[in-house]
């Protein structure tokens, strides 16, 4: 793509021009944020790239803030959380923006991935994008993990003792080895307040290697251009706009919408997404009767049960975010929209319908019906991945796909199109 | 877009009314941010203390804590209150009292650093009023510095029996906070 790295920026100032010399962060910002060519037709779940972006600013900000009131020791954590929420100067409105912006987060880059999945967004040249994308993904499972036993309420501990014993699993191929990595991660021999000053120390680091990370993901975006609901890509200058101000006012508008939904969860239901239990303190001795994950590790918590064996349960629970990885390879179709696919399009609503299920199966107790289910769509889930995608991609005859961005949306506007604003590139 | 417009445009509106409610919506976002930051409804609740000065006998010092900084007592000797007493306005480097309970411009004579009848008890905030540093003076066979008052270890600033500065770098006289006699021998700070 050549017109990636055009720039129209004209430094107009001394200093301007004085820094470009030496180091355009200016020229290069101006080519990437304002001259970059985005795909003239793309929807609004092309919105939430940008307002993943922000959630994570989000986090930051608000969890810095926190970081200012919060004791992470087992003695002081539940307490001065609690005094955040009652005597910190709008501590009640920073600590929820935090714990509900963590759910906002999830459900963001759920959105994002099934679009990506949609679209076909992982298949070449795209896969370092795509597994990139679920590097993210998975610090921000681990970072949301260690967020969530910070509390230090019964849901946190024992949250933490649960997820922490998966690693004892590791005992059935080499024994002790399970134990010794269980009892390294805690710091002791149960889950402590030694446990939970480390888990604060990578919650806070965490964060700023996922915007590391959020960099390179950027970064290879714009080397090779954004996908589009007709799985096309920019290849003419009439099949783009320029970013700003076109993808960047849309985007402000999903932004908004976003924020209006976030809002309302902040200020009116801010402990809606949580549950009853984690405002009782942390007890060693006493397991709260129904313990279930946050909702946004539901899915996997139902895969993890629906196993009937230890080590099992672990290995398809992490296979089951592992195999997103192989998903460029795994997908054999020539075609990348599914919009184009009509067979696929079943068996993809059916994968979103089966991830759902296991949402709702997971907070469910591990009981007859329930892990039935849960066994049913967690075979549908690997399925989907290991069987339906090559063997569909083969098969299916696929819908004539438009030779260009522009003549698809010349296609559907019938001629209006042609007062539409072109890429200046 | 007309190249010679004057009149602005419902572009120039847009930008104009996008821009302006951002601003706004910013600083109030913004504002959370910082007054988390303040003093909380805690802290405040805090801000006074009542301590009970029968204990502390002629020529004897006690140090308190109020808003996490010392206070200092002293149940002043007639001679230490003779001497600050004679001090000459004009060899004062800050001649204002620094009394909160005073106008800003009440002098810093002797009956201006204490209460009416009262006298013998001279109470202040112990920072020194160069850096912040607490002075020495308080504890028996500590240095008191030149004039019998305190002495700042840090920077070598010499308070007199009134705790006003006299020597050294410090610029102001020791802080007297607010603080009323409520019973007999029971003062009740902030």
């Amino acid at each position: 793509m050549s017109g990636i790295s055009y720039s129209s920026y004209k430094p107009t100032t001394k200093v301007g021009k004085w820094m470009d010399e030496r180091l355009p962060v200016g020229r290069m910002f101006h080519a990437q944020f304002v001259d970059f060519p985005t795909p003239r037709n793309l929807n609004y779940w092309w919105t939430f790239g940008g307002i993943l972006s922000f959630c994570l600013m989000a986090q930051i900000v608000t969890g810095i803030v926190l970081a200012m009131h919060y004791q992470p020791s087992g003695e002081m954590a539940f307490d001065s959380v609690e005094r955040i929420r009652r005597d910190v100067n709008f501590g009640w409105l920073i600590r929820n923006l935090h714990a509900v912006g963590a759910s906002m987060f999830f459900i963001a880059a759920y959105v994002h991935i099934f679009r990506g999945l949609y679209y076909g967004s992982y298949k070449a040249p795209r896969e370092i994008l795509w597994i990139i994308g679920v590097i993210i993904f998975i610090v921000m499972m681990a970072t949301a993990f260690m967020g969530y036993s910070l509390p230090w309420g019964q849901m946190s501990f024992w949250g933490v003792t649960v997820i922490t014993n998966l690693f004892s699993s590791i005992d059935s191929i080499v024994p002790g080895l399970g134990t010794t990595v269980v009892e390294w991660l805690w710091g002791g021999y149960s889950v402590t307040g030694v446990t939970l000053n480390r888990f604060f120390s990578l919650h806070y680091l965490l964060p700023f290697v996922l915007a590391g990370l959020v960099v390179l993901h950027v970064w290879a975006l714009h080397v090779v251009g954004q996908n589009s609901p007709m799985g096309l890509d920019v290849k003419t200058p009439s099949d783009g706009v320029p970013f700003t101000p076109y993808a960047t006012s849309k985007d402000a508008v999903g932004m908004f919408a976003f924020l209006l939904f976030f809002c309302w969860f902040a200020f009116f239901l801010p402990d809606y997404l949580g549950h009853a239990d984690n405002y009782v303190e942390a007890n060693p001795l006493v397991t709260p009767p129904h313990i279930v994950p946050e909702w946004y590790f539901l899915p996997f918590y139902a895969i993890l049960r629906a196993i009937p064996s230890k080590l099992g349960g672990v290995i398809a629970m992490f296979g089951a975010i592992a195999i997103l990885v192989l998903v460029p390879w795994l997908d054999t179709s020539k075609v990348r929209s599914t919009k184009y696919r009509p067979l696929y399009r079943w068996f993809f609503w059916l994968f979103v319908f089966s991830c759902v299920a296991l949402g709702w199966l997971g907070s469910k107790p591990a009981e007859a019906e329930y892990v039935f289910w849960a066994r049913v769509f967690t075979f549908y889930y690997f399925a989907h991945f290991i069987v339906v995608m090559p063997l569909v991609g083969w098969f299916e005859k696929p819908l004539k796909v438009p030779g260009s961005i522009t003549e698809a949306v010349l296609a559907k506007n019938k001629g209006a199109a042609a007062a539409a604003p072109a890429a200046k590139s | 877009m007309a190249i010679e417009a004057e009149e602005p445009d419902r572009r120039d509106f847009l930008v104009l009314a996008a821009s302006a409610f951002a601003a706004v919506g910013g600083a109030m976002t913004l504002w959370p941010f910082i007054q988390q930051m303040n003093p909380d409804a805690g802290a405040q609740a805090l801000a006074s203390i009542e301590v009970d000065l029968s204990p502390v006998k002629v020529g004897q010092a006690i140090t308190v804590l109020w808003r996490g900084k010392p206070v200092f007592i002293r149940h002043r000797t007639e001679e230490e209150i003779a001497v600050a007493k004679a001090v000459p306005m004009k060899d004062l480097i800050d001649e204002y009292a620094r009394n909160a309970a005073l106008p800003e411009d009440a002098l810093a004579t002797d009956p201006n650093r204490t209460k009416d009848g009262h006298e013998n008890w001279l109470i202040m905030v112990g920072i020194c009023t160069h850096l912040g540093c607490v002075p020495k003076g308080q504890a028996q066979g500590d240095s008191r510095g030149d004039f019998g008052g305190w002495l700042c270890p840090c920077h070598g600033s010499h308070y007199d029996t009134a705790g006003r500065i006299r020597k050294g770098p410090a610029p102001r006289n020791l802080e007297v906070p607010v603080y009323n006699f409520v019973s007999g021998s029971l003062i009740k700070i902030g």
